[in-house]
């Protein structure tokens, strides 16, 4: 990719004045890493001592087995440090935070995974880190909540708007005009103002460099099919360019159906057809909105995915037909969480599980000889009380009144 | 009431006879029309010189606080664009002074931008200000500005470069809204000699009046930036004074601040 701010129809930088100065610094350092060999070095060195990387491409043997098509391999991103992909957008923003001589970083964080990349980033680098998280987030996220606090970040819940991504990220706006000299915003995924969605792509871009590699060494030929789930399009930008170039490689990225697409009560804004082109958090996309352009309320049941815009450059491979994309309800993610912590001994995130029902819905159209790949963008422990909650399960609620007597005595 | 003369012009009629005019702020629909209309009445009525009315949007990321709510409650009472529209049309009729309005720009990208500034006209809206548009992003709205008559108002910050204001002041009409200092609208700002600096940077980069906003909240920061700008922008104070005190206490404040 050429250093781009518009990509087709979307993206750009629509921001207050008062940040112009700081993009154009921004603009400028990025480009400087760009260009220099040294800047991947320092960072690709940084990810596989500190992070683990590269991660594992797994050959799910018995989902394979199970489905009866094409061969399912797993990249293995909730063994990067701090369990999501976010960590490799992070850890490349820091280098950067760190050659731009800011001391503070904040963030927004929905899963709560961009967050404690950022706060662990924090720590290890030595800056002062503000994370904005909607309450209702913070809710749902408690342990991730707990690790950032511990690791030094203030965690300031959002209580405006509907409490969720969208509003955290218009609360880390604020708080980065107010404080843009010594402050650097550490935005989590591939969306909001240029140069951040070509940026984060860029250092997430680790995940299809190493996964192009992995499949030819295990499987001998790229795939048929590459999946990744799509809230603001980190994690399916990362994966997808390692094989954007090979248009016999099919890229699917999959949304959140919520209670499904007709419900309204969802997260889809390139399927489906109830978002339309807007402009909102300092770039234009397809948004979730109102015939006034008011943003909608999303819903899903994994924080993560649960956003009103997505990446600019997923809208324009969207036009292009590059990329396909396909939604995943509520109830089809808990299903395809339990089979695959059943069958492989792995536990994806919500939102990566998103990836995995819509290529076990596909799986068994393809032949033997095909190979699909699944980005596991994430972890799934973090999602203990929801999926606990999901499952209704019964110990787990023993357990939680058990400890909750014990605080109250 | 025909109304011909161009915003400039009208401000620099009125600054013949005051030393800083009044531009003050309201959120269309918050907490009512009703009230937005009792509150107008006694901004002009206490002299104020221009009124910027704030057509709410979900995501207002350069608010602070209290416009924040603002735009949230009205947005839950069901104001919509057509409502706002229709209401500037009936202000402008009934008071002969400018207004303008204030919004995101998803508000007019989503209109359509020559359906809007047609609709501002007809409504005799005499400028906009869009604070998340900068000049570079959209050439269109400027061009439908200049055929339409409105003014597009531009925004100076203090970490606005020299050649940065210079390039703004090439796509600005009206007046430059200079905001007074890092941060989002609502808290205090200090008036002192880092800000005279600018001021005389930003006098340096337009010939366009210049209007101070961002944390005015009384007659000693009314007088503090007089002679040195030309406009004092009233925004968050008067939407708290109306939550707290009520309506009537609108044109008191207004008549003491100058």
């Amino acid at each position: 990719m050429e250093n781009q701010t518009v990509f087709g129809n979307w993206g750009g930088s629509y921001i207050p004045e008062i940040l112009h100065q700081t993009f154009e610094q921004l603009q400028d350092e990025y480009l400087k890493a760009r260009n220099d060999p040294h800047f991947w070095q320092e960072y690709s060195d940084l990810m596989s001592t500190y992070s683990g990387r590269p991660t594992p491409l797994t050959y799910a043997e018995n989902l394979t087995r199970h489905f009866g098509g094409a061969k399912i391999y797993i990249k293995r991103e909730d063994l990067n440090h701090t369990g999501a992909h976010k960590a490799n957008n992070v850890m490349g923003q820091g280098l950067l935070v760190k050659r731009m001589g800011k001391k503070r970083v904040i963030a927004e964080t929905g899963a709560g995974q961009h967050g404690m990349a950022t706060a662990t980033m924090a720590a290890k680098f030595g800056f002062d880190c503000t994370i904005y998280m909607g309450e209702v987030d913070v809710q749902r996220q408690r342990p991730n909540v707990f690790w950032m606090e511990k690791m030094g970040a203030t965690v300031i819940p959002v209580v405006d708007g509907s409490r969720i991504l969208k509003d955290a990220i218009n609360e880390a706006f604020r708080d980065w005009v107010s404080n843009v000299d010594t402050t650097h915003y550490v935005l989590g995924t591939a969306c909001g103002p240029a140069p951040f969605p070509e940026m984060v792509s860029w250092f997430q871009s680790i995940i299809g460099m190493e996964t192009e590699k992995q499949i030819k060494q295990q499987h001998g030929k790229p795939p048929a099919r590459v999946y990744a789930c799509v809230g603001g399009g980190s994690n399916a930008m990362g994966i997808f360019q390692g094989f954007l170039g090979n248009s016999d490689v099919e890229l699917v990225g999959v949304e959140a159906g919520g209670k499904g697409i007709k419900s309204g009560l969802h997260a889809c804004r390139l399927c489906g057809s109830d978002a339309s082109p807007g402009v909102a958090q300092g770039y234009k996309t397809m948004f979730l909105q109102n015939s006034d352009g008011q943003m909608l309320e999303t819903h899903s049941v994994a924080a993560g995915l649960d956003y009103v815009g997505v990446s600019p450059i997923l809208a324009d491979l969207a036009e292009k037909k590059r990329v396909r994309f396909e939604s995943a309800t509520d109830s089809e993610v808990m299903q395809a969480l339990d089979l695959t912590m059943k069958m492989e001994g792995i536990i994806p995130a919500l939102e990566s599980a998103h990836a995995f029902v819509q290529a076990f819905k596909e799986a068994p159209q393809l032949s033997a000889d095909e190979a699909i790949i699944i980005n596991q963008s994430g972890r799934g422990d973090k999602d203990i009380f929801t999926i606990a909650h999901a499952f209704d399960d019964p110990s787990w609620k023993k357990f939680i009144i058990a400890i909750a007597e014990e605080y109250n005595r | 009431m025909v109304k011909t003369m161009i915003l400039e012009e009208k401000l620099r009629a009125q600054l013949q006879q005051k030393d800083i005019l009044l531009m003050t702020h309201i959120v269309l629909g918050y907490p009512s029309f009703h009230v937005n209309r009792q509150v107008i009445a006694q901004m002009v009525g206490n002299g104020v010189d221009c009124i910027e009315m704030q057509i709410p949007f979900s995501e207002p990321m350069a608010d602070g606080p209290v416009i924040l709510k603002a735009n949230q409650d009205s947005l839950a009472a069901g104001t919509t664009v057509k409502q706002c529209l229709e209401f500037g049309a009936e202000m402008t009729a009934a008071h002969d002074i400018p207004f303008l309005f204030m919004t995101y720009y998803n508000i007019i990208f989503k209109y359509g931008e020559e359906d809007f500034f047609m609709a501002a006209k007809a409504a005799d809206i005499q400028g906009l200000i869009v604070p998340d548009l900068p000049p570079e992003m959209s050439p269109d709205f400027f061009r439908f500005a200049k055929t339409s008559g409105i003014a597009p108002i531009l925004i100076f910050a203090p970490t606005s470069t020299n050649s940065r204001m210079d390039e703004l002041n090439t796509s600005a009409d009206g007046f430059i809204y200079c905001v007074a200092r890092r941060g989002v609208t609502g808290a205090q700002s200090e008036f002192d000699g880092e800000f005279d600096s600018y001021l005389n940077r930003c006098r340096a980069a337009t010939s366009l009046p210049l209007a101070v906003g961002f944390g005015i909240r009384d007659s000693e920061d009314v007088r503090a930036i007089s002679g040195r700008a030309d406009i004092a922008v009233i925004g968050s104070k008067t939407i708290q004074l109306v939550d707290t005190e009520g309506v009537e206490a609108v044109g008191p404040f207004i008549s003491n601040l100058r």
